[in-house]
């Protein structure tokens, strides 16, 4: 019978199906944090157990790290998760790439670059933006911290088998319209909750063209839209990135000649069915940017803020919160929305291309008066080849902050936070009443719209950039 | 975890969709290694005013919905970031159960929980419910008429019933797994150490690929 992508990985990891219908799935690679792991490493105290695998997981501080000075760091508590995590990963034998580590980063950007994702894994960590893994052919998702603890013990999952649901980009986008647009134009589409209870697959013309980094900031908001995980089929673009790489974890000569043996068995057969289906022309796509309190309030660079009651999908109050929380009012063109702060990074774009692609946009350029950009690497080695690039001379000669690797405003967990009434061009992936910020206005965006948005101090449509 | 059989509590309403985990936990509140302490900080933002003070325009801060134990809101509920913190503090701030509405308009269906976030309600003995529309509509009406509205929640026999004169009662459709679970009060961990044997057979042909 024809199988899915996502049936292939799952029939492989199947250990058992309980009597009472939940499955038991193994897990290959087990990805920690500092903030959703003390609870789980403690609960494995209290109970007197150990962890099962402990070579399967791999740990980094990310979310709380300060992204100038990282070796002083002020806030007690951030500074008690950040020892907490050392100490557990040390009692209980996980690699920990620690602060002073070169291969430190954000969890999701170092999981590929040091070739611990591989296709056909199955990948779990305590964030939800895991999704992003599934660009390799892999099964990944977020689990809370009680999972965290259940994986730690028994290295397996009980779950719920999710459906499927196709999403095919057909076409292809013109350039700079690219992988941030055609995930956000899906999640406008689909709503925020269109994919609870599946498993995307990207397909089509339009995917088969993106590099393994545009795939990771497309499979990175499926959880945006509802879904815990997102997968691309792995191709001669995922081997090539394993491949040539300096990726440690990953097979080399022999070893990766069997394994991607193993991984051209695993695209969706040609006749596989899903249980839903959606198509959309990425040619016609235009630049995104949301304009609302979730990423599914989301519209072309072109058109305009909406009347409350003619939004669909969304009731009148709800549209109304969400502008009188934005600061915006009804028939505003997206283009004349004024922004003071400017965020590059986050786990779905503060990849080595992102750097480059906003970089172009700024080169020779100044950015607007008044106007505060914070440029974050996703990791170390990418903040390295940057350097090395000079990438940072062309940020910071623009007037730009340019910074340590972590999480940084995605979810101002760190100092870097909006203020009160503050609007950002955000190349992150939630724009949620406060999350950069308490009182932080945030409108998701591709790098280059952040880019260009920097330079001109409003949104502006990046197909007509000169 | 507690076993959980019958609940009976008042109401409180919440009319709000889409209401993301941070909203109901903010960052801020993440950098704790405990389990306990997160009631105080449920729906932070939306509780307090800058200074401090509660903010009277917030739902939850209505006198008429002081001690109420089940929560009721509308689609989407728990959207966003996987923290587990956000179960905790629903629990700790004294609810047992949370009860929100799938919607179904113009061929969009929503349901009334996100994956993630109801999935750490079922570990933490938190009850989620899912009703249609109409039916949650009609709590919302029900709660607006008559203040310190209470209900009982039957998890055996799946029925969720208002203290009216004439009483209402929905039926709610729950995974029988996690059902089971509930009611028992296992500990998943539990369940799955019981399956060792499997594992480890597993474990000696399976190539979780890492040199």
């Amino acid at each position: 019978m024809a199988k899915t992508l996502f049936k292939k990985i799952w029939e492989r990891h199947l250990v058992k199906t309980l009597s009472d219908g939940s499955s038991l799935i193994y897990i290959d690679r087990h990805l920690i944090h500092e903030v959703t792991s003390p609870q789980a490493f403690e609960g494995l105290r209290l109970t007197g157990r150990k962890a099962r695998r402990p070579k399967l997981g791999f740990a980094t501080m990310d979310h709380n790290v300060p992204t100038d000075d990282r070796v002083n760091i002020k806030d007690p508590i951030s500074r008690e998760q950040i020892e907490t995590l050392r100490k557990n990963c040390k009692e209980f034998g996980i690699t920990l790439f620690d602060l002073d580590n070169d291969k430190q980063g954000i969890v999701h950007i170092i999981g590929p670059e040091l070739g611990i994702t591989l296709p056909g894994t199955t990948i779990v960590c305590g964030d939800s933006h895991t999704s992003t893994h599934g660009a390799f052919g892999a099964l990944a998702f977020g689990i809370g911290t009680s999972e965290v603890e259940h994986v730690l013990a028994t290295q397996c999952l009980l779950q719920t088998k999710p459906k499927t649901f196709k999403v095919e980009f057909r076409g292809r986008p013109k350039s700079p319209v690219g992988a941030k647009d055609l995930i956000l134009k899906l999640i406008g589409t689909i709503g925020t909750a269109g994919g609870t209870g599946y498993v995307l697959e990207y397909t089509g013309e339009a995917v088969r063209a993106l590099s393994m980094e545009a795939r990771m900031t497309m499979c990175n908001m499926s959880i945006e839209a509802g879904a815990r995980a997102g997968m691309i089929a792995p191709d001669e673009t995922t081997f090539q990135y394993i491949a040539k790489g300096n990726r440690p974890f990953a097979p080399k000569g022999k070893d990766f000649d069997k394994a991607a043996r193993f991984w051209k068995t695993l695209p969706s057969d040609a006749n596989a069915k899903f249980d839903r289906e959606i198509t959309i022309d990425a040619s016609k796509v235009a630049p995104q940017v949301t304009w609302g309190t979730n990423p599914g309030m989301v519209l072309d660079v072109t058109e305009r803020i909406p009347e409350p009651d003619k939004v669909p999908g969304l009731s009148k109050k709800d549209v109304e919160q969400a502008l009188n929380y934005m600061g915006l009012k009804p028939g505003t063109p997206i283009t004349e929305i004024k922004i003071d702060t400017v965020f590059i990074g986050s786990c779905t774009n503060a990849r080595i291309e992102d750097l480059r692609a906003s970089s172009k946009i700024l080169k020779g350029r100044k950015i607007s008066q008044g106007v505060h950009v914070l440029v974050v690497p996703g990791s170390e080695q990418v903040r390295k080849q940057a350097e090395a690039e000079g990438l940072d001379k062309i940020f910071k000669e623009a007037g730009c902050d340019w910074r340590f690797s972590g999480c940084s405003m995605c979810l101002g967990m760190n100092p870097d936070q909006l203020k009160p009434g503050e609007r950002s061009a955000s190349t992150s992936n939630r724009n949620f009443e406060g999350r950069q910020g308490k009182g932080g206005r945030t409108h998701l965006v591709s790098p280059e719209m952040a880019a260009a948005a920097a330079v001109a101090g409003h949104f502006v449509d990046i197909r007509e950039w000169k | 975890m507690k076993a959980f059989a019958k609940h009976r509590g008042k109401i409180a309403t919440l009319d709000r969709s889409n209401v993301d985990t941070d909203q109901i936990i903010p960052k801020q509140f993440l950098k704790s290694i405990k389990r306990t302490g997160f009631g105080e900080s449920l729906f932070f933002d939306w509780r307090y005013l800058p200074d401090g003070k509660p903010n009277p325009d917030f739902e939850l801060n209505a006198a008429r919905f002081k001690n109420a134990t089940i929560l009721v809101a509308r689609n989407n509920f728990g959207c966003g970031s996987s923290r587990e913190h956000a179960v905790w503090a629903i629990q700790q701030y004294g609810f047992h159960v949370v009860v929100a509405a799938r919607q179904e308009r113009g061929g969009i269906n929503v349901p009334a929980f996100a994956d993630i976030f109801r999935s750490n309600c079922g570990k933490n003995g938190l009850l989620t419910i899912e009703l249609s529309e109409a039916e949650a509509e009609e709590i919302f009406q029900m709660v607006g008429r008559f203040p310190g509205l209470e209900a009982t929640v039957d998890l055996e026999h799946q029925r969720f019933t208002l203290h009216l004169d004439e009483e209402i009662s929905f039926h709610f459709e729950l995974n029988s797994a996690v059902k089971n679970r509930l009611i028992h009060g296992l500990d998943d961990i539990g369940i799955t150490l019981k399956e060792e044997a499997a594992i480890s057979s597993f474990e000696s042909h399976h190539n979780s690929q890492l040199k």
